[in-house]
């Protein structure tokens, strides 16, 4: 479990501030923030490449704050991956085990074996530079795993890859997880959040604003920030039972975007501005059209937040003229449609 | 056809004077001096003996000097302290006074009235005419060419790099030989063929520590001093001639090496 106690870091025009957190063992955990935020920064703090004015970092009660960076058992992957430029993929994985002082038939076991994991085993001989940004990334996966770390810290590991390379990473990501490495991933995307998390961290101006499970806090934001920030309520998990269909909590099923390749799970979204609400059925091209009940009406600095049960909550934003003119209340039936290409697949 | 436009000509005439300047002197000087001389010349065991002198010299100076000026750039490259700049300012001092001055400067340091040059008296050893006291002057004056281009090498090795490194469990030391000297070895390389060339070339604070044993800067201006520019000109020629093997065989070297600024 990793413990970060009232931490504090000042900086001429940026601070960290009382910063706690509980992370437990084998957690996949996300710090959601905006550029600038701090998010980087306490990863740094937790690598111990930056040091703390106050507070404690403790990983299974022991106290990091005060231990070197190379006894922290944590492995940081920076944004802009840090590949040793002068090293083959071979010599970058092996890196760590050479500074161990690891046999040549144990370095070059592991090597393997982390390459294979990072698929990056034919890469072995080339250097950084022939290297894509999605390579290069899986290589420095590659190298901080296999120095075995406890925990793994990954700054923006998504940012600057396709969305094809995203999702072969995030499977990797996940798969590295399931293993029971704790990982402490960073991101300005609340989709990464959706598509990874268990638990998440909204930062803002080196702040924790809130934090907790994923749909507690994407459901009940605390504050204004926090709903803009994290921007959509609408995600479920689902199983693709065929090429355009998904289906909820086997409850109710869902039009979705033609899918290309066989997929079992994975998580849509759909986001609030998407959906229309009306008093009666619709005829329209939306082909996800359900009838449901209104339980709850929220108003919200821009208009009216209704959350309409149609087997599952879906959150519905509307303005105050709407409101008033169709009259909606809770406790009161409406239908709700929207088009299947509004529906947002996450692998 | 392409068309060059006036003021690219301009450029390509001044530059041509420049480069003129630089080239003319030398094929002049290799043009009037003939086959037969630089033949006896080439075999005159004097001019081999100073020449191997001046190359060992400036080598083993270079080597040793090394071995402070790489710690020390890497330092200034890193890390902020009181008078830093001060202390940048002061690597470069021995480049703009005279070399002459620089002599004086160092024979005041090494010669038997001083501290050092007494201590080393005691144990039979005098500077002063010695190559040591030759490679002493010659590092004064050449050592910052290494101090800078080290800083500037290490400068572009990017400092999550070394993070990086530090996270992977290296220690301080593993980091610097493995991922910051190699990283900035192009720019070191470069110092080390600039603070050697540098040396090798050095007369002004040379010959004032010492006229014997003769380097061959020196063995050049004694040889027009005693006989005329028509015995100094051969030794010249050589001398060159072992200077432009030496300098563009070590930039071949370090032509395809990986590094920060790759």
């Amino acid at each position: 479990m990793l413990k970060i106690n009232k931490l504090n870091k000042k900086f001429k025009d940026f601070n960290i501030r009382n910063l706690s957190l509980d992370i437990t063992k084998g957690d996949y955990f996300v710090i959601l923030g905006k550029s600038g935020a701090g998010k980087s920064l306490v990863l740094e703090m937790i690598a111990g490449l930056v040091q703390p004015d106050s507070g404690a970092i403790f990983l299974d009660d022991i106290d990091l704050t005060k231990k070197k960076i190379q006894d922290r058992k944590v492995g940081l992957v920076f944004q802009d991956f840090a590949i040793f430029p002068h090293l083959t993929v071979r010599n970058n994985i092996a890196y760590s085990l050479k500074a161990k002082h690891e046999s040549k038939q144990i370095i070059s076991e592991k090597v393997l074996r982390f390459a294979k994991e990072s698929n990056v085993e034919h890469l072995l001989n080339r250097y950084p530079s022939k290297l894509s940004g999605g390579e290069k990334q899986r290589v420095a996966l590659a190298r901080t795993l296999a120095n075995n770390p406890d925990c793994l810290l990954l700054d923006e590991p998504l940012s600057s890859l396709d969305i094809q390379l995203k999702e072969e990473l995030r499977e990797l990501l996940r798969a590295i997880n399931k293993r029971g490495i704790t990982i402490i991933h960073v991101t300005h995307d609340y989709e990464e959040a959706i598509a990874l998390a268990n638990n998440v961290a909204v930062m803002h101006n080196g702040e924790i604003v809130q934090s907790g499970e994923i749909h507690e806090v994407f459901q009940n934001p605390k504050n204004e920030f926090v709903a803009r920030f994290t921007g959509v309520k609408n995600f479920f998990e689902a199983e693709i039972i065929n090429r355009n269909q998904a289906k909820l909590n086997n409850k109710v099923t869902f039009q979705i975007p033609v899918q290309t390749k066989p997929i079992e799970k994975a998580k849509i979204l759909i986001e609030s501005k998407h959906i229309i609400i009306s008093p009666n059925k619709i005829e329209s091209s939306a082909t996800n059209s359900f009838q449901g009940k209104i339980t709850k009406v929220i108003e919200i600095p821009f208009g009216f937040e209704l959350i309409v049960d149609i087997g599952i909550p879906l959150a519905v934003l509307i303005t105050k003229e709407s409101k008033e003119k169709y009259n909606f209340k809770a406790r009161e039936n409406a239908w709700v449609s929207f088009k299947a290409s509004e529906v947002k697949i996450i692998l | 056809m392409k068309r060059i436009s006036f003021s690219k000509l301009i450029f390509i005439f001044l530059g041509g004077v420049i480069l003129l300047f630089i080239i003319a002197p030398l094929i002049s000087m290799t043009m009037a001096t003939s086959s037969t001389s630089l033949f006896e010349t080439a075999t005159d065991k004097e001019v081999l003996n100073s020449i191997w002198l001046t190359l060992r010299v400036a080598f083993l100076t270079t080597l040793f000097f090394a071995l402070g000026s790489i710690p020390l750039a890497y330092v200034f490259a890193r890390y902020n302290f009181p008078l830093k700049k001060l202390f940048t300012g002061l690597i470069d001092l021995p480049i703009v006074i005279p070399h002459s001055a620089a002599g004086i400067a160092v024979l005041g340091f090494i010669s038997r009235d001083s501290t050092i040059g007494g201590i080393a008296s005691t144990f039979g050893l005098d500077f002063v005419g010695h190559p040591i006291g030759i490679g002493l002057a010659m590092a004064y004056v050449s050592v910052p060419f290494l101090i800078n281009a080290a800083r500037d090498g290490f400068e572009a090795v990017p400092e999550r790099l070394e993070k990086a490194a530090l996270n992977l469990s290296a220690s301080s030391a593993r980091v610097f030989f493995t991922i910051s000297l190699p990283l900035a070895s192009r720019s070191i390389i470069s110092g080390l063929i600039m603070m050697f060339a540098r040396g090798m070339s050095e007369f002004g604070a040379v010959i004032i520590v010492a006229y014997h044993p003769m380097i061959t800067p020196v063995l050049i201006f004694e040889r027009f001093g005693s006989f005329g520019l028509k015995y100094a000109r051969p030794v010249s020629v050589i001398f060159i001639a072992v200077c432009l093997v030496f300098f563009i065989g070590l930039r071949l070297i370090i032509k395809n090496k990986h590094d920060a600024k790759d």
